[in-house]
């Protein structure tokens, strides 16, 4: 399958309707399976059983970031490839990338409280994160506040490449800036620094979301395609009214 | 079973818990929304560019 057969929105329609049971499938094994090994892995010794949040909070983070990653490779597509479902992509990923930024928030907050003492920190990780939040929330706007899709996109696209400068900020924020969080210990020079109790968990739980990420931005998409559709006939329907 | 911390862990799953939720009903409640408009479209006559039904895949 080419990515330009995919151009196609009746074919990517049928697609979506024959591999969304399989990845929905998919999504509730991988996300048992790790949440239960998330369960049953022990206490660290320096965080106790606070270390449990570990196995939401860091797949939220990792996808937050991956969503924006996503939305500025169809911004691409619409700017320079002009393929008709990168701004489909672009504008369905954006709400789903927004809950994943919260819940990094909102987890970060519940296991800084205990481990730090304090909910928040205005610190270069926490704040660089909460742009990230803020960003979604400005490019959801700008895409409920322009009627015609195929303006918005352009518009969204821009801005979307713009707010990926904070990609890099936000993984090396930690390294740049003295920061309350604590450096990589995954996805770092010299392997991971987590022992395999939680290292397998959190990768099996990352499997998990970033399936259900996939899932449910091919459902978006499919809903936004729909949408167009309906708009489209509305119109046809309309100019037709006029003409009679 | 958390022990101390227990406050903060079980809060932490059950607002994931929440939020997944709502995007899955978000994305099933939309398809729904989408298909009933276009069935509704589809019986006022409006017909597509390729001739073909307008819930038609």
């Amino acid at each position: 399958m080419k990515l330009t057969e995919l151009a196609n929105p009746t074919r990517f329609l049928s697609y979506a309707g024959r591999l969304l049971p399989w990845l929905a499938g998919a999504t509730a094994l991988a996300l048992a399976v790790g949440l239960t090994q998330a369960m049953l892995a022990p206490d660290d010794y320096q965080q106790g059983a606070t270390v449990k949040i570990m196995f939401v909070h860091v797949p939220n983070a990792w996808l937050a970031m991956f969503v924006w990653g996503v939305m500025s490779v169809a911004s691409l597509g619409t700017l320079v490839w002009r393929h008709p479902l990168a701004d489909v992509a672009a504008k369905t990923a954006a709400p789903i990338g927004a809950a994943f930024t919260f819940l990094a928030l909102v987890t970060g907050s519940l296991w800084g409280r205990p481990m730090w003492g304090t909910y928040w920190e205005w610190d270069a990780r926490l704040t660089s994160m909460l742009v990230l939040f803020l960003m979604y929330l400005g490019l959801i706007a700008l895409w409920r506040a322009v009627e015609d899709p195929s303006r918005a996109a352009r518009a969204a696209a821009v801005l979307t490449l713009v707010g990926a400068i904070n990609l890099p900020i936000i993984k090396f924020s930690v390294d740049w800036w003295n920061t309350l969080h604590q450096p990589a210990s995954v996805m770092r020079m010299g392997g991971s620094a987590l022992d395999k109790a939680f290292l397998i968990p959190l990768l099996v739980t990352a499997v998990g979301f970033s399936l259900l990420f996939l899932t449910l931005h091919l459902a978006a998409m499919r809903n936004e395609i729909l949408r167009r559709r309906v708009r489209s006939l509305q119109m046809m329907q309309a100019s037709r009214a006029e003409a009679a | 079973m958390f022990g101390k911390y227990a406050d903060f862990i079980v809060s932490s799953y059950a607002a994931t818990a929440i939020v997944v939720l709502l995007l899955i009903g978000w994305v099933v409640l939309d398809y729904r929304k989408q298909k009933a408009r276009l069935r509704d479209l589809e019986a006022s006559g409006a017909v597509r560019r390729s001739g073909r039904s307008a819930t038609d895949h």
